[in-house]
């Protein structure tokens, strides 16, 4: 039996980002199926296989969800990529669909983090009286995070956005903050952000420094959210009612890689080798250059990090990402916008579901539901997330000709 | 009294004669890693020899860097050094810790520094880079 290799979104859900105390996680990715199914049309009967991401809690989360949404035996994937943990989970239902073993596929991805703190930090100092000993493979006596460098992910993506600016020019603590005030601004518009005040340059600059130049709101929120995909391949979704195929959002490039070994990538994370491989893939896939994009949501974990990520995916040319930002391109009425849903900075970043949310914001414009933050006449966007470590998720999604 | 026996803080700095790091170097390719590998993640050699680290080098990336695990002291400079091909992760030390005094570029050298003495009396020395 061969399939048509096109592969659709055929439902998509995200739930309101930000504090839900009164739910807990298998609450929070029901919540986010219920919802794609529902957009989809289609029941927890019609899905032939299931891939979930949950990066803190107990694990075996599909499984988990399957009793509190339905049980019918088929396979699940429990996956964990880091942050690219919901791309991962997308990407996981759509090989299996695009393999021909099943007709539709679910992806989830939730997590509980209000009130997390920092992540990425962790080790105590040794306590005095012990003997020095050994241990990890530097041999180190004592916990290496603060004594040679850091591994806290504001310090990590800090220097990432500083290594830019050693190598390009232009960037400074200004720069990084107005990006951030960019963000912020947009999530006035997106009710589902967990933050929706937009916040002064001047606020920005003088809130808490964590890992200059990264201040407290430069640095992704976190807070609790889910988000839930259907796909389905394209002879499928022919079968499907006129309404179904007009709403579907054509894959048109689905890509996951992870990093080459560069000099320095042991040392601190190389997250643009491994992002331009999955754009140029990307592009490729899809038969679309990024100067066919209507819009880009992509991984701003730390305003540092949205800079070089412009010159990753290509948004500008090489070494141009200040230039493009002075241009007011990636603003949501520039040539080029650059995550009108407020990004991870201020809509938030619950892990697992960062890599579906912001397939789910592209979803909303090429469908012309964005609302009041809508895009005008959106047609294709990209979706990027990282995980630190690496790994990279990349799709592009094109509003559907079907039913036209 | 006898004398305080240093040791150093990891495996890949040597203390004797003077400071300096060392890697394990693919023979294959010269790529570099501070600890070990089964085979070279960029050529999948299996061959490495021993080599030392230029001790002076420019600071390619930095952050200042005010929240860390409990026991660090803050606010602390973490940054790449660049030093003569070789990227190395360390602290900046021996300079203020803002941006005033640290900055892309700048020209720094090992330096060592004492983590603390265990109940035996060992020092663990540990090493940073200071302004050249
Ligand atoms: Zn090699």
């Amino acid at each position: 039996m061969s399939r048509s290799d096109d592969i659709w979104i055929l439902g998509i859900h995200m739930t309101k980002f930000g504090k839900h105390p009164d739910l807990d996680v298998v609450d929070l990715g029901a919540q986010a199926i219920m919802g794609a199914l529902a957009d989809a049309g289609v029941t927890m009967r019609d899905i032939g296989v299931m891939a979930a991401g949950n990066l803190l809690g107990s694990g075996g989360i599909a499984q988990q969800l399957q009793k509190q949404v339905g049980q019918t035996g088929i396979p699940a994937y429990n996956v964990s990529n880091a942050c690219a943990t919901g791309a991962t989970a997308l990407r996981t239902a759509i090989m299996a669909v695009k393999a021909g073993e099943v007709d539709y596929g679910l992806a989830v991805g939730v997590e509980k983090l209000a009130g997390a703190g920092l992540l990425g930090s962790g080790g105590k100092a040794k306590s005095d009286g012990d003997e020095w000993t050994r241990s990890g493979r530097f041999g180190a006596v004592a916990p290496v995070d603060g004594r040679i460098g850091t591994e806290s992910m504001p310090g990590v993506f800090a220097q990432i956005g500083m290594e830019y600016g050693h190598r390009y020019g232009g960037t400074s603590f200004e720069l990084f903050a107005r990006i951030s005030e960019k963000n912020h601004g947009h999530s006035t518009l997106n009710p589902l952000a967990a933050y929706t005040k937009a916040m002064p340059l001047e606020q920005i600059m003088n809130d808490i420094m964590i890992a200059y130049p990264n201040t407290r709101p430069m640095c992704s929120a976190n807070c609790d959210g889910a988000a839930a995909a259907v796909v389905v391949n394209g002879e499928t979704l022919r079968t499907l009612t006129l309404e179904q195929q007009r709403r579907a959002v054509k894959v048109s490039a689905s890509v996951l890689t992870t990093d080459p070994w560069q000099e320095a990538c042991q040392v601190l994370p190389d997250v643009n080798t491994l992002t331009r491989n999955a754009a140029r893939q990307a592009y490729e896939q899809a038969g679309v250059g990024p100067q066919d994009l209507d819009l880009v949501e992509l991984h701003d974990c730390f305003a540092t990090a949205e800079l070089v990520h412009y010159d990753n995916l290509m948004l500008c040319e090489e070494g141009g990402a200040v230039d493009f930002f002075e241009s007011g391109a990636p603003f949501r009425d520039g040539r080029m916008p650059v995550n009108v849903s407020g990004g991870l900075q201020s809509k938030g970043h619950p892990i697992s579901a960062t890599g579906i949310a912001n397939i789910w914001e592209v979803c909303q414009h090429v469908r012309g539901e964005g609302g009041d933050r809508q895009i005008e006449g959106a047609k294709v966007g990209l979706a990027h997330v990282i995980g630190l470590g690496s790994a990279c998720g990349v799709h592009i999604l094109e509003r559907s000709s079907l039913a036209a | 009294m006898s004398t305080v026996t240093r040791i150093p803080f990891v495996d890949y700095l040597v203390l004797e004669p003077e400071p300096h790091l060392i890697a394990h170097e693919c023979t294959g390719c010269g790529a570099r890693f501070f600890d070990r590998r089964n085979a070279c993640a960029g050529c999948f050699g299996t061959e490495f020899t021993s080599v030392d680290i230029a001790t002076e080098g420019e600071v390619r990336a930095f952050s200042i860097v005010t929240f860390a695990a409990p026991g660090v002291a803050v606010p602390f400079v973490a940054a790449v050094v660049d030093c003569d091909g070789t990227s190395v992760r360390a602290n900046i030390i021996n300079c203020p810790p803002d941006p005033e005094h640290v900055s892309l570029g700048m020209r720094v050298r090992l330096a060592t520094t004492v983590v603390g003495t265990d109940s035996a009396g060992v020092e663990a020395i540990n090493y940073g880079f200071e302004p050249a």
